[in-house]
């Protein structure tokens, strides 16, 4: 039987670096085959190619045997390819419906038929255990909900072969266990899929086979069933990785966070974040775990003055910095890793140099007189990359050409050099291969040790245990409880997350 | 002097002047919709009156009496949008400066038109007079009405009702159709649109070439109800005013109608003012400046920030992430 997609040899380079070289992919009729690789290790590239967004260099593709040529979107579309980006394609102020049916409306005379679209969006989401709502803005949905638009816009173009690039990375553990599910049924209908993920246990639990890429070259394929997760990181990485656990002592010094009764509305003047009270010292990580929509960005945005607070105050230092200016609040110590970092943390058009002293540019020794001084953004920048392995040819690179995971490395990189008295990371690891992932959690241990605060919001559980000195779960806006890492497990902070009371949790 | 009075002067002067803003604007919105800024509205309404001044004299004289104008003004769209295509290959094909593209395009329209009034005329820089404007009418039935009649139907042009009715023509196409839909897409987020197989520089050459159309249509009412002959300042801000009108209405086709119908209510009021009572007694520099100041007043007072659309003035690079 042919492959549903084979792609030979194929060549793609950009300036400065061979993204795709000499690359052979075989995806079997049927089956779900994980792409395994660092970050720049070029599966996007790959797969933008087979999507026909980039031309290869060189190189020929197949599809269910035959030899094709996808010049466009539209060849792939054609062919039953459907991808799922890495970085949404989404049209914001368009609705959930919208966004779906765009490319092929279903109309009366011309006149968009809005009633029938939403009832196929229903009907699908349906069908497919993909929540949405079809009314609903984009700009006003969860980032899990973003998700599933992307996931559905692809299963109404009916296509059979699905590319999901780094679906998991922005859902929460509960919504990755439910896109497996929906990527089994899939497969079980006779779709091929294509998953390209960092995170072992998704590809052990749902993948078929698994082709390992670093560096632009192929090093392997390999079925599931002759492998295990610690040979395949090893593998992907060229080295051994170990999981990084806290487990420094626990000296909590003077408070450095404290909030108290805080308020903040959502984007629909809904009370997303409730007369919330927390506190943070120095030398600790405090972790808060929470199902994603329980104020968690909201809070965030709050403390970093990207968000208006409506009651209650926020001190750094024991400065109020309430509704300050984000200079101001960042002035007064705060480091900021955001979560959406392509609004929030970069400015995709500048260099990774200029990224890199976003908040530091105006002060010596970057600027002098109001005049930047390139030669020392550049080293700093230099000296970044190197530390932090960005995957780049150089810093006068635009942000926008990283790949996603460089791009998180930029950041982390340029809050965590800076050492601020608190560090608020919003998902600091999303995107991150594990390599990657290990040293960020070697760098947030460091931070607690110098003695600083450290708020860390994560869906991963893991992360959040390993890392965290106390959890406070968050839901419905209001800190329901804080429970010692050490005393609790998974499945009692899942409970907990869902609103449950700790007895309740504990029985 | 009734208000009444009063009303069944300014309304007409103002549903006059408002037409052409009104058509142009809905130019600019289907351009800027689409994701490419148009500047060049100025030109394009020089160059939609310009051809209907040659369009209308000739028709006239080849014996089409009445029906000149309106032909007139077709064909001055037709000639409004080709020559906007000028902005959609420099500004879509070649990636180029939008701004720089759409002076380029009022520059050019300026000089050309001028230019070939001289040749066709002898040297001389204007038009003949029209023979056929469109004329203000009374609209039968409807201007016995009483109070309304006067008011609303009375001393208009037909133009004025078209530019109000293909308004909501144009919001039916840009919110309610399958079109509408990718046309604002590609104006938002073209990347997405691009990996939907909607063809972004189809779509951006479309939206470009109807504000060429709407421009042409524009410039061509101002001439066939206003000025009646075409010279170097025929078209003098108005395009300006078309796009202002555009923005103050948040890119919205009804925005554009009710912003434009103010505009036209600021400068029916300089207009008419000699008319009327106690605004007579004014010096008529203040009614002369009126208009602006009035305008300066509401955008920055009464609207809210007005937000473009997402990639409006960002050229789309193929496979740039
Ligand atoms: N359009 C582009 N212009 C310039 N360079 C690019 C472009 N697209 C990708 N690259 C470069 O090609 C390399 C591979 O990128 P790619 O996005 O394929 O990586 P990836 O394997 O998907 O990584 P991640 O896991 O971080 O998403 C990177 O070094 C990236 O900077
Ligand atoms: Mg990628």
């Amino acid at each position: 039987m042919p492959y549903a997609i084979e792609m030979k040899h194929i060549r793609k380079e950009f300036p400065g670096i061979i993204a795709n070289d000499d690359i052979n992919l075989q995806v079997e009729e049927g089956e779900i085959h994980a792409l395994f690789g660092e970050n720049g290790a070029g599966k996007s590239t790959l797969m933008n190619v087979l999507f026909g967004l980039y031309q290869p260099d060189e190189g020929e593709i197949y599809v269910h045997g035959k030899k094709v040529r996808i010049a466009d979107p539209n060849d792939a579309n054609r062919l039953g390819i459907g991808m799922v980006h890495q970085h949404f394609m989404l049209v914001e102020k368009f609705t959930v419906a919208e966004n779906i049916i765009l490319g092929r409306e279903p109309t009366i005379h011309g006149r968009l038929d809005m009633t029938k679209a939403v009832k196929i969006v229903s009907d699908l989401s349906e069908k497919y255990g993909l929540d949405v709502d079809p009314m609903k803005k984009v700009e006003d949905i969860t980032v899990g909900m973003q998700q599933r638009v992307e996931i559905l816009k692809t299963l109404y173009r009916g296509s059979d072969i699905l590319i999901f690039d780094e679906p998991t990375a922005v859902l929460t553990p509960l919504e990755i266990k439910e896109l497996i599910d929906i990527m089994k049924r899939l497969v079980k209908e006779g779709k091929s899929i294509i998953l390209i993920t960092h995170k072992l246990k998704e590809i052990f639990e749902a993948c078929d086979r698994c082709t390992v890429i670093r560096r632009g070259k192929i090093i392997g394929t390999i079925g599931i069933g002759e492998t295990n997760p610690s040979d395949l990181a090893d593998m992907m990485v060229g080295r051994k990785v170990n999981v990084r656990i806290n487990n420094a002592p626990y000296e909590p010094k003077e408070k450095v966070l404290e909030i108290r009764d805080l308020t903040v509305l959502d984007s629909r003047k809904v009370k997303a974040v409730n007369q919330l009270n927390l506190t943070v010292h120095g030398g600790e990580i405090m972790g808060i775990a929470g199902v994603d929509g329980n104020g968690q960005t909201e809070l965030v945005e709050a403390i970093a003055g990207l968000r208006k607070v409506k009651e209650g105050a926020i001190e750094i230092n024991g400065n109020d910095v309430t509704n300050h200016k984000t200079r101001k609040i960042i002035e007064a110590g705060l480091g900021y890793i955001p979560e959406d970092r392509q609004k929030h943390g970069l400015v995709l058009d500048f260099s990774i140099g200029e990224n890199m002293v976003l908040q530091t540019y105006y002060k010596k020794p970057y600027a002098f007189a109001g005049v930047l001084n390139n030669k020392v953004i550049s080293k700093k920048a230099k000296q970044l990359i190197h530390e932090y392995d960005v995957r780049t040819p150089g810093e006068k690179t635009l942000a926008r050409s990283l790949s996603g995971g460089n791009q998180q490395k930029v950041i982390v990189a340029r809050e965590v050099d800076r050492s601020p008295q608190l560090l608020v990371a919003a998902q600091p690891t999303r995107g991150l291969d594990i390599g990657a992932i290990e040293f960020i959690h070697g760098k947030l241990l460091e931070e607690k040790e110098k003695g600083k605060a450290v708020l860390l919001v994560s869906f991963e559980l893991d992360e959040i245990l390993h890392l965290s000195d106390r959890i406070a779960v968050i839901f419905e806006g209001r800190i329901i409880d804080i429970v010692n890492p050490k005393e609790t497990n998974e499945n009692e902070l899942g409970l907990l997350m869902a609103g449950r009371k700790k007895e309740e949790a504990q029985a | 002097m009734s208000i009444l009075e009063v009303l069944a002067i300014i309304v007409p002067s103002t549903l006059l002047t408002a037409a052409p803003l009104i058509f142009t604007a809905l130019g600019g919105v289907f351009s800027e919709r689409s994701g490419v800024v148009n500047i060049g509205l100025e030109g394009l309404m020089s160059v939609g009156a310009f051809t209907a001044a040659i369009a209308t004299l000739f028709l006239e004289h080849a014996g089409f009496g009445n029906a000149s104008p309106w032909i007139a003004i077709l064909i001055a769209a037709v000639a409004g949008a080709i020559f906007s295509l000028i902005h959609a290959v420099v500004s879509i094909t070649f990636r180029a400066d939008q701004t720089v593209s759409g002076v380029a395009l009022n520059f050019l329209a300026a000089g050309l038109t001028i230019f070939l009034v001289k040749l066709i005329y002898n040297g001389n820089g204007q038009t003949p007079y029209i023979a056929h404007n469109i004329n203000k009418i009374s609209v039968p039935v409807l201007s016995n009405i009483p109070i309304i009649g006067p008011i609303f139907f009375q001393q208009v042009t037909y133009t004025s009702y078209l530019a109000i009715f293909v308004s909501f023509v144009v919001w039916y196409i840009i919110f309610k159709t399958s079109f509408g839909l990718r046309l604002r897409s590609v104006g938002e987020h073209p990347a997405a649109a691009d990996t939907l197989g909607i063809n972004v520089t189809r779509m951006r050459y479309i939206g470009v070439m109807l504000s060429g159309f709407f421009g042409g249509i524009g410039g061509a009412v101002y001439l066939v109800t206003i000025t009646a002959n075409y010279n170097v300042s025929t078209i003098a801000g108005q395009g300006f005013l078309a796009l202002a009108a555009m923005v103050f209405g948040k890119w919205h086709p009804i925005g554009a109608m009710g912003a434009s119908l103010f505009f036209g209510f600021a400068q029916a009021l300089s207009i008419t003012s000699q008319q009327i009572p106690y605004i007579d007694r004014l010096p008529s520099v203040v009614m002369m400046v009126a208009p602006y100041v009035l305008t300066l007043i509401v955008l920055t007072g009464f609207v809210g920030r007005a937000e473009p659309p997402k990639a409006d003035g960002i050229p789309y690079i193929k496979g740039q992430r």
